[in-house]
């Protein structure tokens, strides 16, 4: 799959080229950052009428997850909606495309700053998740240990380009916005700086999940 | 058509001034519709278009906005109210005259809508603001006369189309309006009229002398490549004591900026000199016009930003450093010179490196034979028209087959089709997506029978869009608090990105250090640093005409250049003697390695654009044959591609053929359609423009606009965007024509030389900028060669 497989407070996680996190043990998918609704919020807020094919774009790609990794468990890490509303909006086409994924498989939406209250869509929704030792919620919280959140959209420059990333220490990981209308924040943001030891990974996104210092030294 | 106020005509003949005939003829044509002016520099040329205003305004008119003035620089519209204002004063008529800019204050904008002059200077982009308010109509009531300055520098670009919709809105609201361009020279008159509006008749004035213009000697030669003509500096300052007043051109505001340090240090004298250029803070450029009407500099270090008609004092010699590229543009500069009608204006011409003296001797025997370049345009790209049915959406409600009418009473616009209209309006009104519709939320909505803004708060972000020049992302430079936080300029965000603390660079001629980021500010401290590294400003990127490049090739082809310096006929010999002479007949390809990396040549002759499409098609080709390019760069005459392995043999890869099915091949995937499909985005309103207060609300909301093409690409390919975008890269950046004539040209005739080293004249090519990356499998092996690298580095792997 060209994942980067590492170690995280004992389990075995895999950080998979699209920008998911997969915990094969416990068969579970974890996705943050989706935004389903992004364009749909724009043109309600009278901006730019965007292609409407974002969240289409997003649950194709994490359908493709879901079939090559067979988990039966999936955590949405926040901010899976735009707004609340946005889940409300959803075409009939993404609507469908999202119960087919849902169908079978145990749903967990924890809630992110876009999304903050429960949605009419299935699933179970959690303010934040505790599986073995291991804390998943929206925004990292400078105490925790064992942590696996979003929020930021980490990017990362190497030779020339930029790509979304997760950031993994021993305490935290810190996933890549997985939405397709996503931006992102570079690695040596103050927010991230400050969150992430001094060994930091960076491991960026693309063909395949490629790791490198999160801090670059220079030559 | 009323004389002149006789207080006015007394003013003049108490200055010693007589009207030119051309003036005298605008003065009695002022009663037709339409009139466009060609005269050369120095003629007057600004005058003749007020001429008849003066004279129907009088010495005491009527409050209201009687003419329109319409310049493509801020600075011309502020130099020409001051012009203007010396008669009108000197003649004590009570005629106002304001200008109005992106520069003008909020509070004297808003006076003006309520309450305009009786002349109004000002652009085409905040023309189309002002039309954009409901209360358009009162604002430009009784108007009688357009003025448009410089028109065939507007004409060059979506500028030009814009205001030419402007205008004939304009008419609709003011019945009878007349219009006059006035412009210099230009090899098409015809064609200008057209694009000025059908029925506009051309009144010719005389041409004046021709210019005395010469390559500047040096002792020291030219660098081998590279520009900013930093080895000339000495004769360039003694040049600079002999004369009065001289202006020294760049092509480039990174060039300007290192010249202009790089004059003071040599500069032991202390002569005045400023620098002007577009990157710099507002009150820094005032401050140098200022300095230069009061006549109080001996030089200024300029670029484009000085190109256009201003009329500043006593310049009595123009230097243009670096090549022309293109020989109208250098005609306009020289006309700089000598602001006197019948007096010729003197004119040296700097080349940077050795490849530019050719090109300077080229464009020296063009402008001798008053050969003039000039590519046709085609009819006005559609993006502008979907931004202009925002605009009149702000406005109010509007009629579609009236809209359709106006749009097509532009001369750009006068065969618009219907479809292609409808296309525009859906595409504005609903996104035009064809999978999946905005039903609640469109932009436009059809109410009895009108179209007009579904939400009328979207016509404050539509406003703060307006414009079709699109700016690479600047951020502010500021000194730290405790040196005073003077602004000193912008630099693009990218080349902010890459600086850190410590770093020097070069803004407004000071070398400063960079402190760091506040908020969207880059704080910088004075540094006594002599050897900075450069600012890359986005100055504008000229490409050689295909006239110079016709007659280049002439000079290259002869046996030996007398007339050219000595070492500069070596470097050619050279050439000839390690490679070979590129020429009309053949293709050179050159192949050799350097720095690590595999590197290709192509010496096609065939302009920067098709040299640029030579480079897509090929590293895609190369792609295909498992040769990893890693990325190209395109001049004027050739395309260097870089890669991880050597061309040994050319094989198949210049197949025209399989070039041309190439080509809609790379046409989905690359790097220089994404960034035209940001521009065509921008300026038809798909994308906003990155706003400075919007930014600060967080990077992660914004995202690249690559994004939405690949997803457009994907879901809708036949969608108005992705045409527009095919359109234009088809008709401006690909020039695919000229590929196909230069294999006509050349036939089978490829010659391929693999060298041990960088050939001569191949070296310019290393110091081009706008380096093309190619995302293939050669990236994706330097990435990983490059992370696994800093992993060991950091002791991590």
């Amino acid at each position: 799959m060209n994942g980067y497989d590492f170690n995280f407070a004992g389990h075995g996680l895999t950080a998979l080229p699209s920008g998911a996190l997969f915990w094969a043990a416990r068969g579970l998918l974890c996705v943050s950052d989706l935004h389903l609704g992004k364009s749909e919020r724009l043109a309600r807020r009278g901006g730019g009428l965007l292609p409407p094919y974002d969240s289409l774009a997003t649950l194709s790609r994490l359908s493709d997850d879901l079939d090559r990794t067979g988990a039966g468990r999936v955590i949405c890490l926040g901010d899976s909606f735009d707004d609340l509303a946005a889940g409300a909006a959803l075409g009939e086409a993404e609507r469908q495309t999202l119960m087919r994924l849902m169908a079978g498989r145990e749903w967990v939406w924890v809630e992110g700053n876009h999304d903050p209250g429960p949605l009419d869509i299935g699933g179970s929704h959690r303010a934040e998740l505790w599986i073995e030792q291991l804390v998943f919620r929206h925004q990292a919280e400078s105490r925790s240990a064992a942590e696996i959140s979003g929020h930021y959209h980490p990017k990362q420059r190497l030779a020339g380009t930029a790509r979304p990333c997760f950031l993994l220490d021993e305490k935290r990981v810190i996933l890549p916005a997985y939405g397709t209308y996503t931006g992102g924040l570079f690695c040596d943001a103050p927010e991230l700086d400050r969150l992430m030891g001094p060994g930091a990974l960076a491991i960026l996104t693309g063909s395949r999940a490629l790791p490198c210092p999160m801090r670059p030294r220079r030559a | 058509m009323p004389d002149l106020p006789a207080r006015l005509i007394e003013w003049f003949a108490a200055q010693g001034w007589a009207l030119h005939s051309h003036q005298q003829a605008m003065l009695d044509l002022g009663d037709r519709s339409s009139t466009l002016l060609i005269a050369p520099t120095g003629g007057g040329k600004t005058l003749s278009g007020f001429l008849p205003s003066l004279a129907e305004l009088g010495e005491t008119p009527e409050a209201g906005l009687h003419t329109l003035y319409i310049s493509p620089l801020k600075a011309l519209a502020a130099d020409i109210r001051r012009n203007l204002r010396r008669p009108i004063e000197g003649a004590g008529l009570a005629i106002r005259v304001e200008d109005r800019t992106g520069d003008t204050s909020y509070t004297q904008r808003r006076r003006q809508r309520a309450d305009p002059p009786h002349i109004l200077l000002t652009t085409p982009e905040s023309l189309a603001l002002m039309l954009s308010y409901p209360d358009a109509g009162r604002t430009f009531a009784g108007l009688q006369r357009v003025v448009v300055d410089e028109i065939h520098a507007l004409a060059e670009s979506r500028r030009g189309d814009q205001l030419m919709l402007c205008l004939a809105r304009l008419e609709r609201l003011c019945p009878g309006l007349r219009r006059v361009g006035l412009s210099a020279t230009v090899e098409d008159p015809p064609a200008l009229a057209r694009f000025l509006g059908a029925g506009t008749e051309i009144l010719l004035a005389e041409a004046g002398p021709d210019p005395d213009i010469s390559m500047l000697e040096t002792e020291t030669a030219p660098p081998w490549a590279g520009g900013g003509g930093r080895y000339a500096i000495g004769e360039i300052l003694e040049q600079v004591k002999a004369h009065r007043t001289t202006l020294i051109f760049h092509n480039t505001r990174a060039q300007a900026e290192i010249f202009f340090h790089e004059l003071w240090q040599a500069n032991t004298e202390n002569l005045p000199i400023g620098i002007h250029h577009g990157s710099l803070a507002r009150e820094q450029r005032e401050r140098v016009e200022q300095a230069m009407v009061e006549g109080r500099l001996r030089a200024v270090v300029c670029t484009g930003s000085l190109d256009l008609g201003i009329d500043w004092g006593d310049v009595d010699l123009v230097i243009q450093v670096g090549a022309p590229k293109n020989v109208k543009r250098l005609v306009q500069r020289i006309g700089r010179a000598n602001h006197r009608y019948n007096a010729p204006s003197k004119a040296l011409l700097v080349p940077a490196n050795r490849w530019e003296i050719v090109e300077c001797q080229a464009a020296l025997e063009a402008v001798k034979a008053h050969d003039l370049d000039g590519e046709p345009r085609g009819p006005g790209p559609r993006d502008v028209v979907c931004q202009h049915m925002l605009m009149v959406a702000c406005a109010g409600p509007f009629e579609e087959k009236a809209l359709l009418a106006e749009i097509r009473g532009a001369g750009p616009y006068a065969d618009l089709s219907r479809a292609e209209f409808d296309d525009c309006l859906n595409f504005v009104a609903t996104g035009g997506y064809a999978l999946r519709a905005y039903d609640r939320w469109q932009r436009l909505m059809q109410r009895d029978g009108l179209w007009q803004l579904r939400d009328p708060r979207a016509a404050s972000v539509i406003r703060q869009n307006l414009g079709t020049i699109i700016d690479t992302e600047t951020l502010k430079v500021r000194l730290k608090g405790r040196f005073g936080g003077l602004a000193l300029g912008e630099v693009e965000e990218s080349f902010a990105a890459s600086l850190t603390p410590g770093d020097t660079f070069l803004i407004g001629g000071k070398v400063v250090r960079y402190e760091g980021l506040n908020e969207l500010t880059v704080e910088v401290t004075p540094s006594p640093g002599r050897d900075p590294k450069v600012a890359v400003f986005s100055g504008t990127k000229f490409a050689t005409s295909t006239l110079l490049t016709r007659r280049i090739l002439e000079i290259l082809a002869q046996d030996s250049w007398p007339e050219l310096p000595a070492h500069t006929a070596e470097w050619l010999d050279l050439q000839r003697r390690v490679s070979r002479m590129p020429e009309a007949e053949s293709l050179l390809v050159e192949s050799f390695p350097y720095e690590g990396r595999e590197h290709l040549c192509v010496h096609g002759f065939a302009g920067r654009n098709a040299q640029q499409t030579l480079g897509l098609i090929l590293t895609k080709r190369m792609e295909e044959e498992g040769l990893a390019p890693l990325g190209f760069v395109a001049s004027d005459y050739a395309t260097l591609i870089w890669g991880l392995d050597p061309v040994l043999e050319l094989g198949q890869l210049f197949d025209l053929a399989r070039m041309r099915d190439g080509l809609e091949g790379w046409l989905q995937g690359n790097a220089l359609m994404k960034r035209t499909f940001r521009t065509v985005g921008v300026i038809s309103g798909l994308i906003e423009r990155q706003h400075q207060g919007r930014r600060k609300s967080g990077r992660q909301a914004t995202f690249s606009s690559d994004i939405l093409y690949d997803t457009l690409r994907r879901f809708d390919p036949d969608h108005l965007m992705l045409r527009l975008t095919r359109d234009e890269v088809m008709r401006g950046m690909v020039d695919f024509g000229r590929i196909e004539e230069l294999f006509a040209r050349v036939g089978d005739r490829i010659d391929l030389r693999r060298l041990e080293r960088v050939p001569p004249l191949a070296a310019p090519l290393f110091l081009e900028v706008g380096k093309v990356p190619v995302q293939g499998e050669g990236r994706e092996r330097l990435l990983a060669v490059q992370a696994e690298r800093l992993m060991q580095a950091a002791g991590l792997a």
